[in-house]
């Protein structure tokens, strides 16, 4: 993939990125913290390419840690993520949100945020 | 396993399974704008995690994989175990760990990358089989056709290759040793003071200087040979010391900005990573992880008013304290916890604002039994929320909701204020510089501007505090020493259990 083309991706995830979490309260913002930790786990798939494709000792060493770094990451990032938003969620739940089918706007109160959404079917 | 290796990693198939993925993240975090939706959005998101994962390792060609499922046991063990131990108090701590890790994941496979463009060079300088071979692992490595020509017997790294590697690595490479340095701070590894050495500035200068000119040593002299490999390391070690270096100065009562700053940088070392190895899914999750660092830094440094050049190089010095040696002794009043109990329960309306003192006495459950019993006597309760109580963004929210409370009752500071006049009283528990009105009316304290909780408009102050001992700042707080304020010496969580039981029996 050209670079160019790579650089549009991030500006772009940028964007989209500081639409969607400026929207998060503060009251979230722990479970925002360990929830972006464990998407940042994805450099998961830079230790597993490191080590898949790899003939070369020292290389396995390097990817293997990246590897167990980057699943730690995930595993525990969205679990203890879960584990606090379940107290939050735990208290009763207003208005049952209707499942709306994925990448429509949400209908959840305080801000209409269709542009957000929007950016997400990209 | 093996057959079902496939996909072409440089396919359709891989991109559009990463698109799916990635838009999986981004809508998982929108419905993380909201308490009730918040907990399927991380569940959505795992499952974009999962398929990432999946369509990577189905890729043609991936091997080894007794290491790779051994990495995977391993990683997935310790996260699980880690994230059921730790308790909510602990969260910043597992939080700064977490993040040295995927630093450090990153600056570990920045090195990988780089070594794996050393390979190619050594296979293209043998002859025969091994120079075809280099060919191909070169076209592998995305440089097929243009380069190729260059290739006779060297190779350079492209620019395009090496800039994002070299930038992965020394920004992994600070993240991961700076959270590991917040990390020791938090869990009281280390002293969580302040502390450098003399001329810490021009040392930090230094390094970065240093991590500068091997960059563009590395950028002219990119053909491999020599001692390329040994600057790349060289540079892994100082920016390894340089984000040590940059933490260990920064105190406790800063750590809410310090650990987004590490958030974000560890989001953009592993977007540089994605570029470096052609891979949308990294470039897309790291650039997200990198935007929510960067939004809660801000917040963090407006909430302080503070710049973030100014946290992270000036840090709270001597000057405070040497003003205070004029105030001392002070006139101040204290009451027992009885006495309190007693102006709670005839009080209309309450308002708690809990700080990292309420996170070390654990005292999150008593605080919650507290409000419910004022509830029981028509008390209305309010939590104050100062943006950066506590040592992470959102630690006391977190906190106050493993206690039960409702999340209604979290109030954030400019939602509050407003109210805090018509407030019987404030119980102050455990927080210090943010109720310090000094960042109203002195103009030469250093809190002066940042935005605070305005407890001293309320009726009535209590402040549930061990001793007079100023806070972490180490500024002298005058809101104790207000006539309105009453100090109730002791540990939070013993207080508010004595208060408590008071209040029972009232």
């Amino acid at each position: 993939m050209d670079l160019v083309t790579e650089i549009t991706i991030l500006v772009l995830a940028a964007f989209v990125g500081f639409e969607v979490i400026s929207k998060v309260p503060a009251t979230l913002h722990t479970p925002l913290m360990s929830q972006t930790n464990a998407i940042h786990g994805i450099v998961l798939l830079g230790g597993l390419i490191v080590v898949g494709y790899s003939n070369s000792t020292l290389d396995e060493i390097i990817g293997f840690i990246a590897i167990v770094f980057g699943t730690v990451n995930i595993v525990g990032g969205f679990m203890v993520t879960d584990r606090m938003l379940e107290m939050f969620g735990s208290k009763k739940k207003k208005k049952p949100k209707p499942e709306a089918a994925p990448f429509t706007a949400e209908t959840n109160g305080d801000d209409s945020d269709a542009a957000a959404s929007g950016g997400d079917s990209k | 396993m093996i057959p079902f290796a496939a996909l072409d990693p440089t396919g359709a198939v891989v991109g559009l399974l990463y698109i799916v993925s990635f838009s999986l993240f981004i809508y998982g975090i929108k419905l993380g704008t909201h308490p009730t939706t918040a907990r399927r959005g991380n569940g959505l998101a795992a499952v974009g995690m999962a398929i990432a994962v999946a369509t990577t390792l189905a890729q043609k060609g991936i091997g080894n994989w007794g290491i790779i499922i051994g990495g995977l046991v391993v990683g997935s063990l310790i996260g699980a175990v880690a994230s059921k131990r730790v308790k909510m108090t602990e969260m910043p701590q597992m939080v700064a760990l977490y993040n040295g890790l995927g630093g450090g994941a990153i600056a570990l496979i920045a090195w990988a990358e780089y070594r794996h463009w050393v390979h190619i060079e050594n296979l293209l300088s043998s002859s025969g089989d091994s120079f075809q071979n280099g060919i191909d692992e070169a076209e592998k490595a995305g440089l097929a056709g243009k380069v190729l020509e260059n290739f006779s017997i060297t190779v350079s790294v492209p620019l395009e290759v090496l800039i994002p590697t070299l930038l992965a690595m020394i920004v992994g490479s600070i993240s991961f040793w700076g959270s590991n340095v917040a990390f020791a701070k938090l869990q009281e590894l280390i002293p969580g003071k302040p502390m450098g050495l003399p001329g810490q500035k021009v040392i930090n200068g230094l390094l970065l200087l240093v991590l500068i000119a091997g960059c563009v040593y590395l950028g002219i002299n990119n053909d491999l040979g020599g001692l390329n490999q040994t600057v790349f390391i060289l540079m892994l070690l100082v920016a390894a010391a340089l984000g040590t270096m940059v933490v260990l100065p920064i105190g406790g009562a800063d750590m809410p900005v310090v650990i987004s700053l590490l958030n974000a940088f560890t989001g953009l070392s592993a977007a540089a990573a994605g570029i470096a190895l052609d891979n949308t899914a990294l470039i897309v999750g790291g650039t997200l992880v990198g935007s929510s660092g960067t939004i809660l830094t801000l917040e963090m440094a407006t909430a302080m008013n503070r710049s973030v050049p100014n946290i992270l190089f000036a840090g709270f010095g001597a000057p405070p304290s040497a003003g205070e040696g004029s105030g001392e002794k002070r006139p101040h009043r204290s009451m027992t916890a009885q006495d309190a109990a007693i102006q709670l329960a005839y009080a209309d309306s309450v308002v708690i604002v809990p700080g990292y003192g309420l996170a070390v006495a654990q005292a999150q459950h008593a605080v919650r039994e507290m409000a419910d019993e004022l509830s029981r006597k028509g008390v209305t309760v309010n939590y104050a929320i100062h943006p950066v109580a506590g040592r992470m963004p959102g630690h006391m929210n977190v906190l106050l909701a493993e206690a039960d409370v409702p999340y209604e009752q979290l109030r954030e500071m400019e939602d509050i204020n407003s109210e805090l006049p018509q407030t019987d009283v404030c119980v102050v528990i455990g927080a210090n510089d943010v109720t310090n009105p000094a960042a109203k009316t002195d103009e030469s304290s250093p809190i002066y501007g940042m935005p605070i909780i305005e407890v001293d408009e309320a009726q009535q102050v209590l402040v549930l505090k061990r001793s007079m001992s100023p806070g972490f700042a180490g500024i002298d707080n005058d809101l104790f020493y207000n006539p309105k304020t009453s100090m109730v010496f002791g540990d939070a969580k013993a207080i508010v259990s004595d208060i408590v039981s008071e209040l029972g029996s009232l």
